[in-house]
């Protein structure tokens, strides 16, 4: 697990860099994701299973995962934001490694409710992964599809929350009443786990463990996260919903994850 | 219609596995043999249309070709979203099987009438339609359909049992159909009527009321891929009336309009379609039908 601290703080600047060079929205959303996803792709995304970023916006920590896992070169990654790069700012499906392109809140889990239905059609083992941010709870489509999910007791299908409390211009807590989360999808018929999304040994045995589980329920993992995680002046900040670092937040920032 | 559809995909099942069928708690007698023969390729998910979309999406990405089966509107504007960016951008192998097409559950009221799909489902670019005007062209259009798996809308008649082909189409997509050309002399070739869809069985005896001799063409197949080929058809013809259950704004008479705008086309595009006057009322077909804009006088 040493190894992830190393990998996650290299992510983490060049989401800083890269982000103050396509002056683009969204760092807070990629920070608080960054090592779920390590720890997803080193341990669980192989041979035919599959990963969903439903928070297509923050796509760009998705692709700095990609590209220290091979998927994309740097080259490409540095292309992030440009004029006819295939990063655009939402998760894109032309990009190898993306299975989805997502954008618009609420499509992962129905569609990843179907990649699952047609694995446990075939009689496979693939297991399907999808991370929603905890604003995509608002979405009727994702309780509609753990309504569906649930009756057709698709245990292959992990749905991880990232739970980190800020939506688009306000705290969750303020606009709409989300808890209590895991009575919500425990009575939906779901198998739910709760994690700190910032923990290593955490992410890795929690997920280890319910990839093993078949009780015929469809997966929650609830992980706590901090938006904005590791730069201590944008974690739990709304304004870094939307704002990109200016040259001197950059320098600061770089400086904090060393 | 409905009852072709579901006897043409039990056929196809039989030899490709890969499809499923799809619907939202709707098809109450219709999809129940479907349903009986192949219930591991037969789901319901529930009354949730637009998760039933990014179902089918997930399905097809999976190597399925999915027939989604529902009503005109549940299907189109309740999930337009999931069928631009999940379907259409993807270019996954879904079918949406839209019955009741133009005003045909007319009693029903405006939630139910079909009147603005076309303008929905033909800006999406990989979205090819398929609207047959009788049973004979609905078997045509399921089975390229069935051949061809791609983003398609499959637009169904509730009841029409209506024959007007001798036989099954040849059927290609943004390709005319000749329906009827009754020895007409060569002047009168040149004005011809359009449609597509099951407004056909309707636009033919409106017609002949007026006029004993006439050119009927078809259009099952069109899309906005295949707008580009329209000015080899029309240019053909002095004058093309186009005859749909559908409003003018965004439908197939605007669509042709479109195909030659910056062209040299000389053709005159005239478009007998419904007025938005039928908003909230209600009626059986032909009641409604009289909201059909006359352009022969």
């Amino acid at each position: 697990m040493e190894k992830y601290k190393k990998i996650s703080k290299d992510i983490r600047k060049k989401i800083l860099e890269l982000s103050y060079a396509s002056k683009s929205s969204h760092i807070g959303s990629s920070l608080s994701i960054v090592d779920i996803l390590l720890v997803l792709y080193d341990n669980f995304i192989y041979k035919k299973n599959i990963f969903i970023l439903s928070k297509g916006h923050a796509c760009l920590a998705l692709y700095c995962v990609l590209n220290k896992f091979g998927y994309i070169n740097t080259k490409t990654l540095d292309s992030f934001g440009k004029n006819n790069s295939k990063l655009m700012l939402h998760a894109s499906h032309k990009v190898p490694g993306v299975v989805f392109s997502s954008g618009s809140l609420g499509h992962g889990i129905p569609l990843a409710t179907g990649v699952a239905l047609a694995q446990k059609i075939n009689k496979t083992n693939n297991k399907i992964y999808v991370l929603i941010s905890d604003g995509e709870l608002n979405e009727g489509t994702t309780w509609e599809s753990l309504l569906f999910a649930s009756f057709h007791k698709l245990d292959n299908l992990i749905i991880i929350i990232d739970y980190n409390k800020i939506q688009s211009i306000d705290y969750s807590k303020n606009i709409l009443k989300l808890e209590p989360l895991s009575r919500k999808f425990i009575s939906f018929g779901c198998d739910v786990t709760k994690i700190d999304g910032h923990n290593f040994f955490n992410i890795y045995n929690s997920l280890k463990k319910l990839i093993n589980k078949t009780n015929k329920k469809p997966k929650i993992v609830i992980a706590n996260t901090i938006k904005g995680k590791g730069i201590k002046f944008m974690e739990n900040k709304i304004i870094w919903h939307y704002k990109s670092p200016n040259f001197e937040e950059l320098t600061r920032a770089k400086k904090m994850i060393k | 219609m409905r009852n072709i559809f579901i006897e043409e995909l039990i056929k196809a099942t039989t030899k490709k596995k890969n499809i499923i069928l799809l619907v939202n708690d709707l098809g109450f007698g219709v999809v129940d043999n479907f349903r009986k023969k192949f219930p591991k390729n037969f789901f319901n998910a529930g009354i949730a249309e637009q998760s039933m979309i990014g179902y089918a999406a997930g399905l097809a990405y999976s190597g399925k070709h999915v027939f989604v089966y529902s009503i005109n509107n549940f299907v189109t504007f309740r999930c337009l979203e999931q069928l631009r960016n999940d379907v259409d951008y993807h270019k996954l192998p879904v079918t949406i099987v839209a019955v009741g097409s133009g005003l045909d559950y007319g009693a029903l009221g405006y939630s139910h009438h079909g009147l603005q799909d076309y303008a929905l489902i033909r800006t999406l670019p990989n979205f090819l339609i398929a609207s047959p005007g009788d049973t004979q062209e609905a078997r045509s259009c399921i089975r390229y359909l069935i051949n061809n798996p791609q983003p398609s809308y499959l637009r169904l008649s509730k009841d029409s049992k209506y024959k007007i082909h001798k036989s099954i189409p040849r059927i290609y997509p943004g390709k005319w159909i000749k329906v009827l050309d009754n020895n007409i002399e060569l002047q009168k070739q040149k004005n011809i009527f359009l449609t597509t869809g099951s407004v056909i069985e309707y636009a033919k005896s409106h017609i002949l009321k007026k006029i004993s001799k006439f050119s009927l063409y078809s259009l099952p197949l069109w899309g906005m891929k295949y707008k580009k080929y329209q000015y080899n058809f029309l240019k053909k013809y002095k004058s093309v009336t186009v005859i749909e259950d559908h409003f003018q704004d965004g439908g197939v008479s605007s669509w042709l309009s479109e195909s030659i705008t910056n062209s040299n086309c000389k053709t005159r595009i005239f478009s007998a379609s419904i007025s938005a006057k039928i908003v909230g009322k209600v009626g059986n077909y032909k009641f409604l039908m009289k909201y059909l804009k006359k352009v022969i006088k």
